[in-house]
């Protein structure tokens, strides 16, 4: 196929924690559950550990979408640290939808150590959505944008 | 024997870099006592050919304030790249893109309608400005936009970085010392690539005011609130911006009653700004139901415009979508 017939394949990045989202992810593939190979996992200790950074660099590097994942509210290893990376993830879609990021591009899951089922379908359903707003086409960072354009009106 | 050679310009900027240089005083007569002044739009007149017929290096220390908006701005960054040996992003336009870097938010179309068409102006005749226009004398030119403004790091090699919106006088006069001593082979140069004339801190550091780990339930907008003037004043539920940013302005703006907006840029260590401040501002937030979150945060009318507002043409990703298009 050429570039042009190849159909979108979104690239998501999923932060996911070491102690349930990760194990879910774990589970999945332990029990050779299938889900989109489009996103791509990093582990954390924590969802707290998340900073907003990460998701950024993620969108500026050609990400299509973020999916943030954590332990249920209540759950945490870490006691609360969860409802910390929930805050910052209301707070970031506000501020990516500013710059022209579409809320659908950004996703916060909950997802215990026993839901590798609950993971994989949400993976399978987040990927699909991505699929239908299309590609995100970030400018890389360090790429000039030089051409100089102005309209030509006349008055 | 001949003085070095001083350049000051700006490109996208105010000129209120340059008001702050002449606000050291009596330390202008230093500079005018070490150096010959080669190149400097605002104070001298000089052309950008005698420039050009410098040679290559010839230049000791070229001052940079302003953001690279048009083809002009990048004209001249290349050419003074060239004719310098030092060359300092001078002001948080050229660190950073500062104010002029906020219309990363909209596109070349928006910008320029609102500066030619909303009530404020009066244009019966809708005109627009044009790249090339043809006069009976001949063609005239004005420098073409750029669809986003771009820091000077991103269009060329940069040594030194100096923030600030200004930078205090105080940081420029030392810088200034440093640079003379550094002449007079009492100083070393920093490593290049070093921020200079700032700390390597943050504001909140400097801040005289106290911190007692408080959350809130709603943020304010400062005219609008009573607030306690020997308290955090984020604690409060006032957007400051010092958790973010880079101290050497011994916290001007929190210590009188002001909330610090974030004109000396990053801290050190910070990659994103504005990722720094979602960071601090989703900690002092009291609650864990995202119904109450989202409440809360409403009170935060602009939150790009307030963690990006010196930030965005630095920041990871650089623009709005809809100035990436044009």
């Amino acid at each position: 196929m050429t570039e042009e017939t190849k159909p979108f394949e979104p690239v998501v990045i999923g932060f996911t924690c070491n102690w349930c989202s990760y194990r879910a992810a774990d589970m999945a593939g332990t029990a050779r559950m299938k889900y989109a190979p489009n996103i791509r996992l990093i582990r954390l200790m924590c969802s707290g550990r998340l900073d907003p950074t990460f998701v950024f660099k993620a969108f500026a590097g050609g990400a299509d979408a973020v999916l943030i994942s954590g332990c249920h509210p209540g759950d945490c290893h870490y006691v609360e640290q969860n409802y910390k990376a929930m805050r910052r993830f209301h707070l970031m879609k506000r501020v990516l939808v500013q710059l022209g990021i579409e809320p659908g591009r950004l996703k916060l899951l909950w997802a215990s150590a026993a839901e590798g089922a609950i993971f994989a379908a949400e993976i399978n359903k987040f990927v699909e959505e991505v699929r239908t707003l299309g590609p995100l086409n970030w400018s890389q960072p360090g790429e000039p944008v030089s051409t100089p354009i102005m309209e030509e009106v006349t008055a | 024997m001949s003085k070095p050679k001083f350049a000051m310009y700006w490109a996208a900027s105010c000129g209120g870099c340059e008001i702050a240089v002449l606000n050291i005083h009596e330390k202008i007569l230093d500079v005018d006592a070490n150096f010959d002044v080669a190149f400097w739009p605002v104070a001298m007149d000089a052309k950008y050919k005698d420039v050009e017929a410098m040679e290559d290096g010839s230049i000791l220390l070229t001052l940079w304030n302003g953001g690279i908006r048009n083809d002009e701005n990048e004209h001249i960054a290349h050419l003074l790249r060239r004719k310098s040996k030092i060359l300092v992003a001078f002001g948080s336009c050229a660190c950073e893109g500062c104010i002029p870097g906020l219309a990363n938010f909209s596109s070349i179309k928006d910008m320029v309608d609102t500066a030619y068409t909303t009530i404020t102006t009066d244009n019966p005749d809708n005109l627009r400005p044009q790249p090339h226009y043809q006069m009976p004398e001949g063609e005239i030119t004005i420098p073409t936009l750029y669809p986003v403004l771009r820091t000077l790091e991103q269009v060329v090699d940069v040594d030194y970085y100096m923030p600030g919106c200004p930078p205090e006088s105080h940081q420029i006069a030392a810088v200034i010392d440093l640079v003379i001593q550094v002449l007079q082979g009492k100083a070393e140069l920093p490593p290049k690539g070093a921020t200079i004339g700032a700390g390597n801190s943050t504001v909140c550091d400097e801040c005289p005011r106290k911190r007692n780990v408080k959350t809130i339930k709603e943020f304010g907008r400062i005219q609008l609130t009573h607030s306690d003037p020997e308290l955090c004043l984020l604690e409060q539920g006032i957007p400051c911006n010092g958790p973010a940013t880079r101290s050497g302005c011994e916290a001007r703006c929190p210590s009188a009653g002001a909330q610090c907006i974030g004109c000396y840029g990053p801290a050190e260590g910070v990659v994103d700004y504005g990722a720094r401040l979602i960071s601090a501002f989703a900690s002092v937030i009291d609650s864990n139901k995202p119904d109450e979150i989202d409440k809360i945060l409403d009170g935060l009318v602009d939150p790009a415009g307030q963690f990006y507002r010196f930030n965005l043409a630095g920041s990871l990703l650089r623009s709005s979508k809809s100035a990436q298009k044009g």
